[in-house]
């Protein structure tokens, strides 16, 4: 294992203590806790955001505070969910009075915990309500599981339920523009390398110099099939086949190309073309496109693709101002 | 048999020394089917509960078992931790008041632990998880008059061991299906050495 850490059993601390200290007239810790926080919370009379998550997803989720996006994040050790003591101490620090929404990924450990916090809160007279996102395509759909995990399509339920509180929705209606975000939003990742959790010191799974694995999941979680490495052109072609086969985006969508850690924004550029290229063929219009880290595995080599099936109202939100140091607008 | 506060205290010192043992061990069983932390979690988790417990004095069983959940909760992580914290804490406020448990409210605790557990979990019987561990534990302390710790040990032992032939359709492990089968639960595996600790004490008893 070769990384930039000091001792592997505290990188969450060190890395939250760096990146609070990079934006120290923004962001704040809040004590005791892997709480990050917005420095000037809790903002009277709005509704606030808490997201979170096991890390080594980083920007997710701590880059996504500031105006017009997340209240706060809780960092939780390296792809593991944080504890509902953690996430209780962020929905105290961000509650103005007006509620505080959840946004949550799809995976047993973070539903139990925030849900768990959210019951504390609730005992305390906070209001609470959630939204669960279910975007990667790569798993099958079905009541009878987990069902799908929540991969980058995340930060577009940040920025537009970000976007509503901000203008001063109220916590139902950050609840359904969050919803609305999660029922038009699809992903699909793919992975070159694997990545090692610093605690443990060595790769989760291998991959052959050669092979490729559609579909894995942002903690090396099993994809679709592992086969030869393909060209970009083979490989958008892949993802999106996947993508617009489960849901309807006629019309217009945002486009969102994530790299996972180590790989080149050159590579994401060269993906991107042929992603747009497929839309264009499809007459699907493109509203904007990110291309970028947005939602990382640490140094795993690999991308997602996301589309978000747009309205005017999803417009306006994805539009808003935000001063979330990873996603400026 | 009466259980007082000082041997549930046990119950979670035994139950982590077993755990730290086994750490390795449940960790490899969640390797294959689920992130391989398992064994970690559980051992950090257990660890925080018996230094809790062994800080303070008790007088009653079920602050031993609000204040063991309430390390869990916030020590062991993942969705293991609300879960066991979710188990504990029922089973706390089931028998709360009582001086000591006999078998009777030994069986109402695990009761409500599992049905904690099955609406924490949102989860039933046969999926694949602890759960499958819990609801044969429970249906086995339901009759009192023929219950021996060896009879509990052999009960947890054997629900574990079938989790192999079960396909997973809940948590993690699910999203391998099929090939979730050949594979003990690790879930259910950290709670039959919970229960043979339980055994321990009780037998100690008999």
């Amino acid at each position: 294992m070769k990384k930039i850490i000091n001792d592997p059993n505290q990188v969450v601390q060190d890395m939250v203590d760096g990146l609070v200290a990079a934006f120290p007239e923004t962001l704040k810790q809040v004590p005791d806790t892997f709480v990050v926080a917005r420095a000037d919370s809790a903002v009277t009379g709005k509704v606030a955001l808490v997201s979170g998550g096991g890390s080594g997803h980083e920007p997710a989720h701590a880059g996504y505070i500031g105006k017009g996006m997340l209240d706060a994040a809780v960092c939780g050790e390296v792809f593991t969910s944080p504890t509902p003591d953690q996430v209780f101490e962020a929905i105290k620090a961000v509650d103005s009075g007006e509620g505080v929404f959840l946004v949550i990924k799809n995976y047993t450990g973070d539903v139990l915990n925030f849900e768990m916090a959210a019951e504390l809160a609730e005992a305390e007279g906070i209001k609470v309500a959630n939204v669960i996102v279910n975007d990667d395509v790569a798993v099958e759909d079905s009541s009878f599981t987990t069902g799908r995990r929540g991969i980058a399509g995340t930060v577009f339920v940040h920025k537009i339920a970000g976007a509503k509180a901000e203008v001063g929705g109220t916590l139902d209606e950050v609840k359904g523009v969050a919803e609305k975000v999660v029922a038009n939003v699809r992903s699909m990742g793919m992975a070159l390398t694997p990545c090692t959790v610093p605690a443990a010191g060595e790769p989760s799974f291998t991959l052959a110099e050669n092979e490729m694995e559609i579909g894995m999941g942002i903690h090396g979680e099993p994809g679709i099939n592992r086969g030869s490495i393909a060209s970009a052109d083979e490989i958008a072609d892949t993802l999106m086949g996947k993508i617009l086969e489960d849901y309807d985006f006629s019309g217009e969508v945002a486009v969102l190309v994530n790299g996972l850690g180590s790989t080149p924004e050159m590579e994401l550029y060269i993906l991107n073309k042929k992603v747009q290229d497929i839309l264009a063929d499809r007459g699907i219009k493109v509203y904007k496109t990110f291309v970028g880290e947005y939602m990382t595995s640490l140094e795993m080599a690999g991308c997602s693709v996301s589309l978000l099936k747009l309205d005017d109202e999803l417009k306006e939100l994805l539009n808003a101002e935000s001063l979330a140091p990873a996603f400026r607008m | 048999m009466e259980l007082h506060a000082r041997d549930m205290v046990n119950w979670f010192e035994l139950a982590n020394e077993k755990i730290k043992q086994n750490k390795s061990y449940l960790t490899s069983l969640d390797q294959p089917i689920g992130d391989g932390d398992h064994g970690i979690n559980m051992a950090r988790g257990y660890q925080e509960a018996v230094n809790r417990l062994l800080a303070k004095e008790y007088s009653e069983p079920s602050e031993v078992l609000k204040d063991a959940s309430m390390a869990l909760l916030s020590k062991v992580g993942g969705a293991s931790g609300p879960l066991y914290g979710t188990a504990f804490l029922k089973m706390a406020m089931a028998v709360k008041g009582k001086d000591y448990l006999d078998l009777e409210s030994l069986s109402v605790g695990v009761k409500a632990a599992l049905d904690g557990l099955k609406q924490r979990g949102k989860s039933e019987t046969g999926e694949k998880t602890m759960i499958d561990v819990w609801s044969p534990v429970a249906t086995y302390f339901s009759n009192p008059s023929s219950f021996h710790s060896n009879g509990l040990v052999e009960t947890a032992r054997t629900a574990m061991e079938k989790t192999k032939d079960t396909m997973a359709t809940k948590g993690r492990a699910s999203y391998f299906k099929e090939k979730s089968i050949g594979h003990i639960d690790p879930g259910s595996a950290s709670s039959c050495y919970i229960f043979e600790a339980l055994a321990e004490v009780i037998g100690e008893k008999e």
